[in-house]
């Protein structure tokens, strides 16, 4: 879900965007995961075997994925989850406690938008903006209490970071 | 939107009413949301079949009754629809098939590959017979294709199998619909079974004991064959004009040598492409043209070298052709296909 | 001069290519007089299998479309789905819907598809030469069984229309036989009965009809009219299998 709304925001900022979910074999715990690709031209592939930015939630994803960022580039930790921290010097590491900040929040569940509040603040991929305009669309349908709930958690993440 | 629910949104705005399948991934969100989506549509019938036999024999007794109509899988499945699509083929009757594939052969696995190629273009099922196959590179283009699709199936009177994989279903991008030009209505059909009221009764079949009655029949189809040919031949050609190589590629591939070749470009390799996106008809007369001028052809695929085929048959010698490939499920990087690209252009002397 | 016998509408003027002493001539004729008692025709649409009958569609003047080999219960539901109002029924041998149909035919009979399934028991594959079939019985001697069928080597015989009985979504299975006149005339009344559930939109019916294959069983036709009630009919009783046409509403 936070890739499918950064994908969205993304869209709505006017770029080319492109959102392939990894399917099939994972399990919930596990490393599913996700791949958004933002920019300004055409995208020719949404594999991404180098990416720019990695968002991992949980311990075994950032065994995973902390060798496949580019150097240079970043990755956002859910300090909650995940206490190891990996040994790569070249990479800047950003620290969110998104389980902590989603329990002061009073919903457990909102951990996602949290974390993404706090990568779009960090990397500017999306504005804060058209991301809550991405959730509102996205969740309208569940309910205006969600919508408000996971506007919140994205602020929360936004201004965690600042 | 995800590239599966575009073929399903796609064909209800194409006025498809019928749709049976059965699960397999990567394609199975494309069988939810017609179930979804068909239960809104007046007269709307969605069937989960107990297989890919029953799911593409029930699209056949739709598609006798003179409504249009889908059945999808993958690969595995696709197998299994081979007997039929022949029977649709002899039957003359329309149909839509969507293979979202993946790697193989055998169970393989799930990821993207274009694996299928043989299967889709050389009819995959017995007898002497063509499809139209279109390959779609983005989720705009299943929009575009899929309906397209309809319009060919009930033009021609013959299954159009569209060829997508694992990538182009799962992912998402945003997408416009075309206004169908007649939204759901049906193409006059002269050949329907709905029962001899007022009328002559109708046979649909494909048993011609008589030789001679068959012969007959199969010439028919290749006249048919060689309109659609004609008329119905799709290509996309990229940054030709000053180019002394050419990649061939389609779908999936095709979008990551359209980011190889712009980083080739960058190191001055004058390359372009040439996207089929008819597989069958495929675009041999356009490869001819572009062959009086471009001698060096790379063919890159997610398989293990099958379209190459086509392109040698359809250059006959006049130009060289290599080709690269990764099977299996791989997705190489733009940047390592264009590293293929510049190795093949230095070591022709091309630059 | 009155006229008291002439062919039935809804069949063709051609004569049957069927052998001597073949049931398909007989059960084609009964449908024919049903549709016609019926006033079927004009809404009445068949599907032919891969076998003998396959060229049902030279004789019936219904609209038929052809389905590959075991296909017809799914074809059937494509073309019953699509045009709810029209009276479609299969017609299929023995190796057609009990041996390569098995699946399709199940799963049309437990989703109550509203069509009707003519089954033909001939305890051989007859246009293929005379080999066992799935029905054939034990003992019975086939090209593909010459020593006869055993139940080590070959398997029991099927009794598929016991088995599409279990099925919630069947409403009517019968058994019958044209091996006489009398199972002739419940012949008839079986189909116009199956019939009549799915234009009542109960859901999924079926008449099995014992036929005799003389050709195949090396019987003249009297022999072999008298070999489906000696011994046939021990393993494939005749009669209603299941009805509960009394017991389940309209689905109307």
């Amino acid at each position: 879900m936070m890739g499918y709304v950064l994908a969205v925001a993304g869209m709505r900022d006017g770029k080319n965007v492109t959102y392939l979910p990894a399917y099939g074999a994972e399990v919930r715990g596990g490393t599913a995961n996700c791949t958004v690709a933002i920019a300004d031209e055409e995208i020719a592939s949404p594999v991404a075997s180098s990416p720019e930015f990695v968002v991992v939630m949980n311990k075994p994803s950032l065994s995973r994925f902390q060798n496949v960022i580019q150097s240079g580039g970043g990755l956002f930790i859910n300090s909650s989850m995940v206490d190891t921290r990996p040994v790569r010097g070249d990479i800047e590491i950003f620290e969110v406690p998104a389980n902590d900040l989603a329990k002061d929040l009073g919903n457990g569940r909102l951990t996602n938008m949290i974390m993404l509040g706090a990568f779009v603040r960090k990397t500017g991929m999306a504005s804060l903006g058209t991301t809550e305009q991405a959730v509102q669309e996205i969740f309208e349908e569940k309910g205006k209490s969600i919508v408000k709930q996971n506007k919140r958690a994205l602020k929360a993440g936004y201004d965690y970071m600042g | 939107m995800r590239g599966n629910h575009v073929i399903g949104e796609a064909a209800i705005r194409a006025g498809c009413h019928f749709y049976a399948g059965y699960p397999i991934t990567p394609q199975n969100e494309l069988t939810e949301y017609m179930a979804a989506r068909l239960s809104e549509v007046k007269d709307g019938v969605f069937i989960q079949a107990e297989s890919e036999l029953a799911a593409i024999n029930m699209v056949m007794g739709a598609s006798m009754a003179g409504t249009r109509a889908m059945t999808s899988s993958s690969g595995p499945g696709i197998s299994l629809k081979q007997e039929s699509i022949s029977f649709l083929s002899a039957m003359e009757l329309p149909a839509v098939i969507v293979n979202i594939s993946r790697g193989g052969p055998g169970l393989g696995n799930i990821a993207p590959s274009q694996s299928d190629y043989f299967q889709a273009t050389r009819g995959g099922g017995h007898g002497d017979y063509r499809n139209i196959v279109l390959a779609p590179n983005s989720v705009q283009e299943l929009a575009d294709l899929t309906m397209r699709a309809f319009d060919l199936a009930d033009k021609y009177r013959t299954p159009v199998l569209i060829l997508g994989d694992g990538m182009l279903g799962q992912m998402m991008e945003p997408v416009e619909f075309l206004d169908p030009k007649k939204p759901g209505k049906p193409v006059s059909k002269e050949w329907t079974l709905t029962g001899a009221n007022g009328r002559p009764s109708r046979i649909i079949r494909s048993l011609l004991l008589d030789p001679t009655v068959e012969e007959e029949h199969n010439w028919k189809l290749v006249r048919k064959y060689e309109r659609i040919i004609h008329k119905e031949t799709l290509v996309e050609d990229f940054l030709l004009g000053d180019s002394t190589m050419a990649v061939i590629a389609f779908g999936t591939a095709a979008r990551i040598t359209k980011g190889a070749i712009l980083r080739a470009r960058e190191q001055n390799i004058k390359v372009g492409m040439i996207r089929p996106i008819t597989l069958w008809p495929f675009p041999s007369k356009a490869i001819q043209e572009i062959s009086k001028i471009i001698k060096h052809f790379l063919v890159f695929e997610l398989n293990t070298g099958q379209m190459i085929d086509d392109v040698r048959l359809s250059l006959e010698g006049r130009g060289e052709v290599h080709f690269y490939g990764r099977p299996g499920g791989i997705i190489p990087t733009p940047l390592e296909v264009s590293r293929v690209i510049a190795s093949q252009y230095y070591q022709k002397r091309l630059g | 001069m009155k006229k008291v016998f002439s062919r039935p509408k809804s069949l063709k003027n051609n004569p049957f290519h069927y052998c001597p002493g073949c049931g398909h001539s007989i059960l084609h004729r009964i449908i024919g007089e049903v549709i016609d008692e019926m006033g079927l025709q004009e809404i009445a649409i068949g599907v032919p299998p891969a076998g003998c009958a396959v060229l049902a569609y030279n004789y019936f003047d219904i609209d038929m479309g052809e389905a590959p080999h075991g296909r017809g219960a799914a074809v059937a539901t494509g073309l019953k789905r699509a045009l709810p109002n029209r009276l479609v029924f299969t017609y299929q041998g023995d190796g057609d819907i009990a041996a390569i149909g098995t699946a399709e035919t199940i799963h049309a009979a437990n989703r109550g598809e509203n069509i009707t399934a003519i089954f033909v028991n001939n305890a051989v594959y007859g246009m293929t030469g005379g080999q066992m079939a799935p029905t054939t019985l034990p003992g019975q001697k086939t090209t593909t069984s010459p020593g006869g069928r055993t139940e080590v080597a070959h398997g029991h015989p099927m009794n598929l229309s016991e088995m599409l009985a279990l099925a919630s979504g069947s409403v009517y299975i019968v058994r019958t036989a044209v091996s006489s006149t009398s199972n002739i005339l419940k012949t008839k009344k079986a189909v116009a009965k199956a019939f009549q559930v799915q234009l009542s939109g109960m859901g999924f019916s079926l008449v099995e009809v014992l036929s005799p294959c003389g050709t195949n069983w090396k019987m003249i036709p009297t022999e072999a009219c008298h070999w489906i009630e000696e011994s046939m009919v021990k393993c494939y009783p005749l009669g209603v299998i299941k009805d509960i046409t009394g017991g389940r509403k309209s689905a109307d």
